[in-house]
């Protein structure tokens, strides 16, 4: 037998191809006949579409010209409620918002095309912040702007105020974020009557495309195909926003009777698109004098933009998330998720969880102080153990060693010397030093009934040749996803690596395994995988064309031999929950997640008091992941997410006019360079989860969770700013310390 | 509707091959290695030159191809990243970015490639420093650059007949 | 790409001469084409207004550095790389060496030219201030001849410059008298590389025991364009160096820049650091002696 691959840093499956150039992107396909299309978007943020001009001196008859009138199903992009509608009609809620589709051969007149497009609105009163929001100075959806809220209560906070020596109260705000994929959106439709419609593009789950064209075209699901082309970065930004896209090829496609390409340019993607959910976090913390919580009250409100789309998953996850890794008797948290006049705001890494532990992880530094403890201190005296209970009730029932975590990333980074040093050495320096972090954790896979919702199903099939083939809807999308089913393939099957193939994620081909979100591939689509590849070998033993022990010749000769006498050989599994994991929708209690990723990340940075500039110095990452299956793909997902995190405490600002982002440039949307992030120490404890394949657990969107706070509290302890609002620019920092000042 | 001109016969070298086409004077270099010539292993990240995505050699040097018009490129030599390898035999660079996690989506790998080629042909023992530098106008949201620097350092290794 | 490109013409001259008869026969019917890296941003945005243009890349006449007794002379085609690659050219006059390095990333020093980005006089343009300091003359050069001004003269509002339709920057000369002394830039960016600053300051000095003898402070991102802040020059010659002069420096300043607040910064911020960045200067000369 093969000595087994998990663990060990196999050649990538997707290598080759990405740095020869050779890898397929959606841009990169061309069709004979293809047209090219764009959108025409609503120069206001609400109002009533009161005329479409069409300019003179443009040849129209040879354009595609789509609006609302031609959509022959629901005018809406199926997600969760059916809000958001695919084309406005007579209404718009957002900048941006799409009208008018065009499409033509020629990319240039195009262009002409969309610029002589003109969409009057008649406006109407827009509103723009969370505040304006909840006052309902409009309402712009709904009864009362609220897309969602959620309460969660453990025990009884306001009996508990009583009991406390100390009560701390604190307000955050983390501001929106741009996904920033180099690869920009893109999908290319192919539409026919008779054959219904197919969608190759830059995509993270091809199955929500698909319901969202069947409702949008009244179309049977053996009707619709999508396929992933190679996905150049998506963190969420492609997760809902793609079906937009798709609806729009496809509409086109079906209005033409052509190929359709529609490729957004940068400007477009940026103020188009979804970005992070702004937040607006307010704490109330009760304490006894020795440093134990009693009480915690947490408000957090997240702006949704104009349409439901995710926003309630996202105040869930943000919700779960908001009590931290800490052991608390009394816990509430009132969430809510409102509507403004800005492009609705969608997935990116995280989904809620970077803004909730932001602000936790800068309150608890401001407690701790309070308190005349040290932070590190304030967190030892309540990091959770495993049979205490979560703010949600879920009862720990793994090993955590938070504390083990929090020693090994201040020995690895030096933290205690270096507090006591920059707290010495800062005095009078026009260069400040600061060391800070954050304790966090990140629940793998959907919450709570989540998984059970999706059903997911992964096949694992044995080809002619004695070679197998694994089924997925997960797509890669540079986390490497084809690589770590191959590895859990090839040692489930006890053959070599090289020997599996994965599937392109295509609906005519692969079942529906879920999205490629929430951190769920590894863990749950995973060991999905890895059941279905037992399942397959337990058939070929089954048949008796395979003993109990073999070798890969003997695996791939009795798949031949299988296939050859009985036909297709394909084993299914499909997702069922881990037994004990109870979750009530209803109460919003119980086990919000199968299992949780732990980790404690320190941030050094150094700060000019000349130009306010902060430079991230040095960066240590250390979390619990259960097995890691590919140790160079595992640390390249905490380096990539922290330098996101980095992007999200410090420099990325979208800066908003009347709901629309006006820094829709790279030039001006400033996310890290090679200059801007240091080198990056990543370690990993294992603590194998009995559910998850070879016992690992998801960790995509741990690392952008404690980035940023870890950052911010490092510069809180250089400048002694309270600092609670994240991104801090240099102008920020300024207006902060000159505010301390005065 | 503006008036049409014409469009230009273009000579040029790309990856050692003489290339004769067509093209509007101003006519970005991306979209004629892409859409002219068929080379669409370059390409584009923002057109605006600031993300380096669509970098490729012109005449030796580094170059945003977003950013070059076609008529500029009449006589020059172009490499872009399907000139890398040698048949099958990759460039070390190419080797080590899929072996110590230099890519990982993959859409910025053909212009960082480059771009850490070029660094090493002019300078074959560049300091990490150095290859923050060389390397600061190829912007990657994935990999957070450590295994990038990483990568490039091996290859580095791999090019000097160490490791 | 956001611009109907047929519309657009970009004509190669073979030489000088036939370029300056095009932009004299037609004037301000042609523009100047160099490297693109500012024009090309403006055609994929769907921005760049003007429609024919002259390809004046490939001009040799408008290229290389030279260099004598009393100048360094610098063709307007000179690109960053150019800047950094000449061996004498950190030792003379090392704050445009700084500036060069700073600007984007390699591929936009290897195709930016000192000239085009003279031209496209942007407020926020990172050579400018190093060649303010170093009293950088420019040769214009039309079919009618060619006369030579002093750069500090060249901009006299936002993108209005002392350029005629009819004329090409061809030279850019820094007198070697103006090298030595304390000297100093400081860009302050958006973040560390490919940035566009906020502020951006070069100074250059000669301090005689604590005298400064003379003194040049250019800034840019901080007004209309690129500039000399000549009332704040003026409070420090002759003075002698040290806290009192430094803070009247600062109290200049603020009269003469006048900056802004956009998407990347604020007025207030970019006031700020205009005078930490002239007090690192003074400071630091003060250190030297």
């Amino acid at each position: 037998m093969p000595t087994p691959v998990i663990g060990t840093s196999v050649r990538r499956k997707e290598g080759r191809e990405k740095v020869t150039g050779k890898a397929r992107y959606v841009d990169d396909l061309k069709f004979p006949g293809m047209l090219h299309g764009v959108t025409v978007r609503s120069p206001a943020p609400r109002g009533t579409i009161r005329s479409i001009r069409f300019a003179e001196g443009i040849p129209w008859q040879e354009f595609t010209v789509v609006t609302a009138a031609d959509i022959p199903g629901k005018n809406c992009v199926a997600l969760i409620v059916d809000d958001q509608p695919c084309l406005a009609a007579g209404v718009v809620n957002h900048p941006e918002e799409p009208v008018v589709l065009l499409a033509h051969a020629d990319a240039y007149l195009l262009e002409e095309g969309r610029r002589g497009v003109s969409i009057e609105i008649e406006p109407l009163p827009a509103i723009f912040s969370i505040e304006d929001s909840l006052a309902r100075k409009q309402i712009i959806w709904g009864s009362d702007n609220t897309f969602q809220s959620i309460v969660v209560e453990k025990g009884d906070v306001e009996s508990a105020w009583r009991k406390a020596d100390r009560i701390v109260e604190g307000k955050y705000f983390t501001g929106s974020q741009e996904q920033l994929y180099i690869e920009p959106q893109g999908m290319i439709a192919t539409a026919d009557r008779e054959k219904g419609i197919t969608i190759w593009g830059s995509l993270q789950c091809p199955y929500y495309i698909h319901k969202a064209l069947a409702v949008l075209f009244d179309l049977p699901p053996e009707k619709i195909r999508i396929i992933q082309m190679e996905t150049g970065g998506g963190f969420g930004g492609k997760e809902e926003y793609p079906s937009m896209i798709a609806c729009h090829a496809a509409l086109l496609a079906w209005k033409s009777g052509k190929p359709v390409k529609i490729i957004y340019d940068r400007a477009e993607d940026m103020a188009a698109t979804t970005k992070r959910h702004p937040a607006r976090i307010r704490h109330r913390t009760g304490v006894s004098r020795d440093g134990r919580l009693l009480a915690m009250d947490i408000e957090f409100v997240l702006d949704g933009g104009a349409y439901e789309t995710l926003s309630p998953v996202v105040l869930s996850r943000g919700t779960i998330h908001a009590a931290g890794p800490y052991e608390c008797p009394n816990v509430r948290i009132r969430s809510r998720a409102i509507a403004t006049n800005a492009p609705p705001h969608g997935a990116f890494r995280g989904f809620g969880a970077p803004q909730s532990v932001f602000a936790l992880e800068r309150h608890f530094d401001r407690v701790a102080e309070e308190l005349g403890l040290a932070p590190e201190e304030f967190r030892r005296r309540n990091f959770i153990r495993e049979g205490q209970t979560l703010a949600v009730g879920q009862v720990v029932r793994e090993p955590v060693d938070m504390n083990g975590l929090m020693e090994r990333a201040f020995n690895m980074s030096d933290y205690r010397a270096k507090r006591e040093r920059f707290a010495r050495e800062n005095r009078g320096r026009n260069t400040r030093k600061g060391i800070g972090f954050a304790a966090f954790l990140h629940g793998a896979g959907f919450t709570g009934s989540g998984e059970d919702y999706l059903a997911s199903i992964v096949a694992v099939e044995a080809t002619e040749e004695g070679r197998v083939r694994v089924l997925a809807a997960s797509v890669e999308m540079g986390q490497g996803t084809n690589t770590i089913f191959a590895q859990i393939a090839a040692d489930a099957l006890g053959i070599e690596y090289d020997s599996i193939e994965i599937a392109q994620p295509d609906t005519a081909n692969v079942p529906n395994s879920g999205p490629t979100v929430a951190s769920r591939t590894c863990m749950v689509v995973g060991k999905l995988v890895e059941s279905a590849a037992l399942g397959l070998k337990q058939t070929l033993i089954g048949s008796g064309l395979l003993g109990e022990r073999y070798t890969a010749a003997e695996f791939a000769d009795s798949c031949r031999r299988y296939i050859a006498q009985w036909g297709p050989l394909k084993s299914t599994s499909q997702y069922a929950p881990p037994p004990e994991l109870h979750w009530d929708d209803k109460n919003y209690r119980g086990d919000a997640y199968g299992a949780y990723a732990w980790a404690v990340y320190v941030a050094e940075v150094s700060v000019d008091l000349r130009t306010f500039e902060i430079a991230v110095e040095n960066f240590t990452a250390v979390q619990e992941v259960g097995k890691v299956i590919h140790p160079v793909l595992a640390a390249g997902q905490i380096e990539g997410g922290v330098a996101q995190g980095i992007g999200l405490a410090l420099y990325e600002n979208v800066v908003w006019r009347e709901g629309r982002m006006i820094n829709n440039q790279m030039t001006n949307y400033i996310m890290p360079t090679s200059m801007d992030i240091p080198r990056i120490r990543v370690h990993f404890k294992e603590i194998p989860y009995p559910f998850g394949p070879a016992g690992a657990k998801g960790i995509g969107e741990l690392p952008i969770d404690g980035a940023a706070p870890a950052v911010i509290n490092a510069v809180a302890q250089a400048t002694g700013a309270n600092l609670t609002r994240i991104p801090v620019t240099p102008e920020a920092l300024m207006e902060a310390l000159e505010a301390m000042r005065a | 509707m503006p008036e049409a001109r014409g469009a230009i016969r273009v000579t040029c070298n790309v990856n050692g091959k003489t290339m004769k086409f067509s093209a509007f004077p101003m006519e970005r270099l991306l979209d004629v290695l892409r859409e002219r010539i068929g080379l669409t292993g370059t390409k584009e990240g923002c057109g605006e030159g600031e993300c380096g995505t669509c970098s490729v050699l012109l005449d030796g040097e580094l170059v945003n191809s977003c950013l070059v018009p076609a008529a500029q490129v009449e006589g020059a030599e172009i490499r872009t990243i399907e000139g890398l390898a040698t048949g099958e035999q990759l460039h070390a660079v190419q080797e080590c970015f899929i072996t110590h996690g230099g890519a990982q989506c993959g859409i910025c790998t053909p212009g960082m490639i480059l771009a850490a080629v070029n660094l090493l042909e002019r300078n074959p023992r560049p300091t990490e420093a150095n290859i923050r530098e060389g390397l600061a106008g190829n912007l990657c949201r994935c990999t957070g650059y450590t295994k990038i620097f990483e990568s490039v350092v091996r290859a580095c290794e791999a090019r000097s007949g160490k490791s | 790409m956001r611009s109907f490109l047929p519309a657009y013409a970009l004509e190669t001259p073979r030489d000088l001469s036939t370029a300056l008869d095009r932009l004299a026969g037609d004037p301000g019917e042609w523009q100047p084409f160099a490297g693109g890296t500012d024009l090309m941003v403006l055609l994929d945005a769907g921005n760049l207004t003007h429609r024919r243009f002259l390809n004046i890349w490939g001009l040799r006449e408008l290229r290389g550095i030279r260099q004598d007794s009393d100048f360094v002379t610098l063709g307007a085609l000179t690109t960053y790389t150019d800047i950094l690659r000449w061996p004498q050219m950190q030792h003379e006059f090392p704050l445009l060496c700084r500036a060069a390095r700073e600007t984007g990333g390699i591929a936009t020093q290897n195709r930016g030219t000192l000239g085009g980005n003279i031209a496209n006089a942007s407020p926020a343009a990172d050579s400018p201030p190093a060649l303010l300091a170093y009293d950088a003359e420019l040769e214009l050069v039309s079919a009618r001849g060619s006369r030579w001004i002093a750069y500090s003269n060249f901009h006299s509002g936002y993108k209005k410059m002392d350029l005629r339709p009819d004329e090409l920057i061809a030279r850019i000369r820094l007198p070697r008298r103006a090298q030595g002394g304390r000297q100093y830039y400081r860009k302050v960016g958006t973040r560390k590389a490919q940035a566009i600053s906020k502020v951006c300051f070069a100074g250059a000095a000669h301090i005689e025991d604590k005298r400064i003898v003379d003194i040049r402070i250019a800034l840019a991102s901080v007004a209309a364009f690129p500039f000399r802040a000549a009332k704040t020059e003026s409070v420090l010659r002759g003075r002698d160096l040290g806290e009192e002069s430094i803070h009247a420096a600062q109290h200049e300043l603020a009269r003469d820049i006048a900056p802004i607040d956009d998407m990347r910064s604020s007025a207030r911020y970019r006031l700020r650091i205009a005078q930490n960045l002239l007090e690192e200067f003074l400071i630091d000369c003060s250190a030297a002696n």
